[in-house]
C-alpha cells in the first residue's frame, strides 16, 4: 500500500529527529575524542598541542583511577543486588491478593519520582546526620553510639540512598512481568505438592529471567552515571569518587580537559559494552 | 476451611505489604511532616511524629528567602519546553516508522536508543564549550535543547510503540474513502494517538523535571531549576531541617502527583517496550 510518494514523505518526516540525534551524538563525541589526544588546559595556556595517548595512560595510572573503578563497581553491584533481590520479593508480595493493593503500589513507587538532589539531601540530613538524624535517635534509643554515616560508612550509605531510588523501578517492572505469569501452572504445581521454594525456583524465576536481565541492563546504564547523589552528599570524599565523578572533577574542577576527555572515552566504552547487550534484547523484541 | 485459610493469608499479605509500603514511603512522609514543624520541633529529641503545632511558616520563609518562584518557573519552562519540542520532532518520525516501515526502521530505532546510552560526563566539556560559544550557558533555552535531545530517543520509542498498536486497516479504509495524508493524520490518527502522546508527555516531563546532571552543570544564577535550588541547601552547617523539608516538598509534590498517574506508562516507556 505504501507508495513511492508516502515513502519519501516518511523520510522527510523522520529527517529532523535523525539529524538532531546524529548531531547530538557526533559533534560532542568527535570533540571529546580530539581533546583526549591533546594537552588542553583552558585556564593554564589553553590548547598546548597533540600528545598522543599520553592522557589515556595518565588517566589510568593516576592514583585516583583504581579507587574510582572500585567505587563505581561497588555502587553498581550493591544497588543491583539490593534492588533485584528485594524487587523480586516485593513483586511477588504485591501480586498476592490483598486489601488496598493500589495504594500500596503508589507508596512503593513514590521514591522514583523524587528528584535525586532532594532524596540525597533528605537522607543525608534528616536520616544520616550523626546528631539530629533519625538514625542517630534510633541508635541512641537502643543504647548504641550514633554513626556518622556519610563519613564512616560512606559507601553503604550511598548504596542505600541510590537503592531506595531504584527499588521502585525494579519492583514495577518485575511486577508487570509476574502478572503475565500463567497462574494455572503454579496451581497445578501446588496440587502436585511442590513446595513454595520449588515453585519459585522452577516456575516463577525462569519466567522472570528476561525482565531481570532488562532491569539489570537499564539500571547499570543509569547507575554508571550516578552524579547528583554524590555531588550533594560527600562531594566525592570518603572513597565515594566514582569514575563519573572523577571525570567531572578533572574537566570542570581542575580544568584539565585533555585528561578528563580521555576518562570520558573510557566511560563511553564501558557504557557501550553494557548497551550492546541491552540492544540485543530490545532488538529481538522488535521482530516479535 | 479453604476459604478461612485464604482469608487469613490475605490478611497477612495485606499487613506485610502495607508495612513495607509505608517503610519505603516513610522518608517522603517524614519530609512532608517536618515541613510543617518549627525548626525547634524538627530537631527535637526524641523526635515528634504527629503531636506538634502545625505551622506554615517554613513555606513562607522559603518563598521569601530564596526566590523559589523563579526556580519553579525555570523548572516548568525547561521540563515543559523540552518535552513539547521533543514531541514536535518525534511525532512525525514515530508516525512514519510505525506506518511506513522500511527495512532500515529497526536499525534506526536501535541507533536512536544507542544515543541514549552515551554517558553524559563523556561529552560534558564539548557541550560546555559549545554553550559558551553560543552564549547559552546558564540559559533556559540551552537546557531546553539539551534535555530535549537527551529524552528524544525515549519519546520516539514510546510514541512508536503506541502508534504501532493503532490498526492499519483503519488508515487504509480512510485512504480508500479518498482521505488525503493531511486529513488522515488530522481526523483519523490524531484522535486515536492522543492517549499515547499524553502519557509520553507526562513521563518525559517527569524525567526532565528530575534531571540532575546537566541542570547542575550548565546553570548558575539565571536558569537554575529546582534541582539546583535544592542542591544549594547542601551546606552542612546552619542547616534548617524544617525549611529544607518545605523546599523539598514544594519541589517534589507536583511530580509525585503526576508520577502516580503515569506509573503504567513508566514500565513500557523506560524499557523501550521490552516489558509490557
Amino acid at each position: 500500500m505504501a507508495t513511492q510518494h508516502s515513502r519519501s514523505a516518511a523520510r522527510i518526516m523522520m529527517a529532523p529527529a535523525v539529524i538532531l540525534l546524529l548531531g547530538w551524538m557526533l559533534v560532542p563525541l568527535i570533540m571529546t575524542l580530539m581533546f583526549s589526544f591533546k594537552q588542553y588546559l583552558p585556564l593554564r595556556g589553553g590548547d598546548l598541542g597533540w600528545v598522543g595517548f599520553d592522557n589515556y595512560v595518565r588517566f589510568v595510572s593516576s592514583s585516583a583511577f583504581w579507587p574510582s573503578v572500585v567505587a563505581t563497581l561497588t555502587i553498581v553491584g550493591g544497588v543491583l543486588l539490593i534492588t533485584v533481590v528485594f524487587g523480586i520479593l516485593l513483586a511477588i508480595l504485591l501480586n498476592q491478593p490483598m486489601w488496598g493493593q493500589g495504594i500500596v503500589r503508589i507508596l512503593v513507587i513514590a521514591p522514583f519520582f523524587v528528584m535525586p538532589t532532594v532524596s540525597a539531601l533528605v537522607w543525608k540530613n534528616m536520616f544520616m546526620d550523626p546528631v539530629n538524624g533519625l538514625f542517630a535517635h534510633l541508635w541512641k534509643f537502643f543504647g548504641a553510639e550514633p554513626i556518622a554515616w556519610l563519613s564512616e560508612a560512606s559507601m553503604p550509605s550511598i548504596v542505600m540512598i541510590v537503592s531506595w531510588q531504584w527499588l521502585p523501578f525494579a519492583t514495577l517492572i518485575l511486577l508487570t512481568a509476574i502478572q503475565s505469569l500463567d497462574s494455572e501452572q503454579l496451581e497445578a504445581a501446588e496440587m502436585d505438592g511442590a513446595p513454595p521454594i520449588k515453585r519459585f525456583a522452577y516456575i516463577t524465576l525462569p519466567h522472570l529471567g528476561r525482565a531481570i536481565t532488562i532491569v539489570i541492563l537499564i539500571q547499570t546504564i543509569f547507575l554508571l552515571a550516578v552524579f547528583a547523589e554524590i555531588f550533594v552528599t560527600t562531594g566525592g570524599a570518603f572513597g565515594t569518587r566514582t569514575l563519573t565523578y572523577l571525570i567531572f572533577q578533572r574537566v570542570l574542577e581542575s580544568q584539565n580537559v585533555g585528561l578528563g576527555s580521555a576518562g570520558g572515552v573510557y566511560a563511553i566504552i564501558l557504557a557501550n559494552i553494557v548497551a550492546i547487550f541491552l540492544m540485543r534484547i530490545v532488538g529481538k523484541n522488535l521482530d516479535a | 476451611m479453604a476459604r478461612a485459610v485464604t482469608q487469613q493469608r490475605k490478611t497477612i499479605n495485606t499487613a506485610l505489604a502495607w508495612g513495607i509500603g509505608l517503610l519505603i514511603f516513610f522518608p517522603i512522609l517524614w519530609t512532608i511532616l517536618t515541613s510543617f514543624k518549627t525548626e525547634a520541633t524538627a530537631i527535637a529529641d526524641p523526635p515528634v511524629f504527629l503531636a506538634f503545632d502545625w505551622t506554615l511558616e517554613n513555606y513562607s520563609a522559603v518563598m521569601e528567602r530564596s526566590n523559589y518562584a523563579r526556580f519553579l518557573w525555570n523548572s516548568i519552562i525547561i521540563a515543559g519546553g523540552s518535552t513539547l519540542l521533543g514531541i514536535l520532532v518525534a511525532v512525525p518520525a514515530a508516525w512514519s516508522m510505525a506506518f511506513v516501515p522500511s527495512k532500515r526502521t529497526k536499525d534506526i530505532l536501535l541507533w536512536m536508543l544507542s544515543t541514549k546510552m552515551l554517558p553524559a560526563v563523556g561529552v560534558l566539556y564539548p557541550i560546555y564549550l559549545i554553550f559558551i560559544n553560543l552564549g547559552i550557558l546558564d540559559s533556559r533555552i540551552g537546557l531546553v535543547i539539551v534535555l530535549m535531545l537527551m529524552n528524544l530517543p525515549i519519546i520516539v520509542w514510546m510514541l512508536y510503540t503506541y502508534f504501532r498498536e493503532i490498526p492499519v486497516e483503519i488508515l487504509e479504509a480512510a485512504r480508500m474513502d479518498g482521505a488525503s495524508l493531511k486529513e488522515e493524520i488530522l481526523y483519523v490518527l490524531t484522535p486515536m494517538a492522543i492517549p499515547g502522546i499524553a502519557s509520553t508527555v507526562l513521563l518525559n516531563f517527569i524525567l526532565a523535571w528530575n534531571e540532575a546532571f546537566w541542570t547542575l552543570n550548565l546553570t548558575a544564577a539565571n536558569a537554575a531549576p529546582l534541582t539546583a535550588f535544592i542542591a544549594s541547601y547542601s551546606s552542612p552547617e546552619g542547616l534548617f531541617f524544617a525549611k529544607l523539608s518545605a523546599a523539598s516538598t514544594m519541589a517534589i509534590a507536583p511530580i509525585l502527583i503526576l508520577g502516580w498517574f503515569s506509573q503504567k506508562q513508566l514500565v513500557s516507556g523506560l524499557t523501550f517496550g521490552a516489558v509490557k
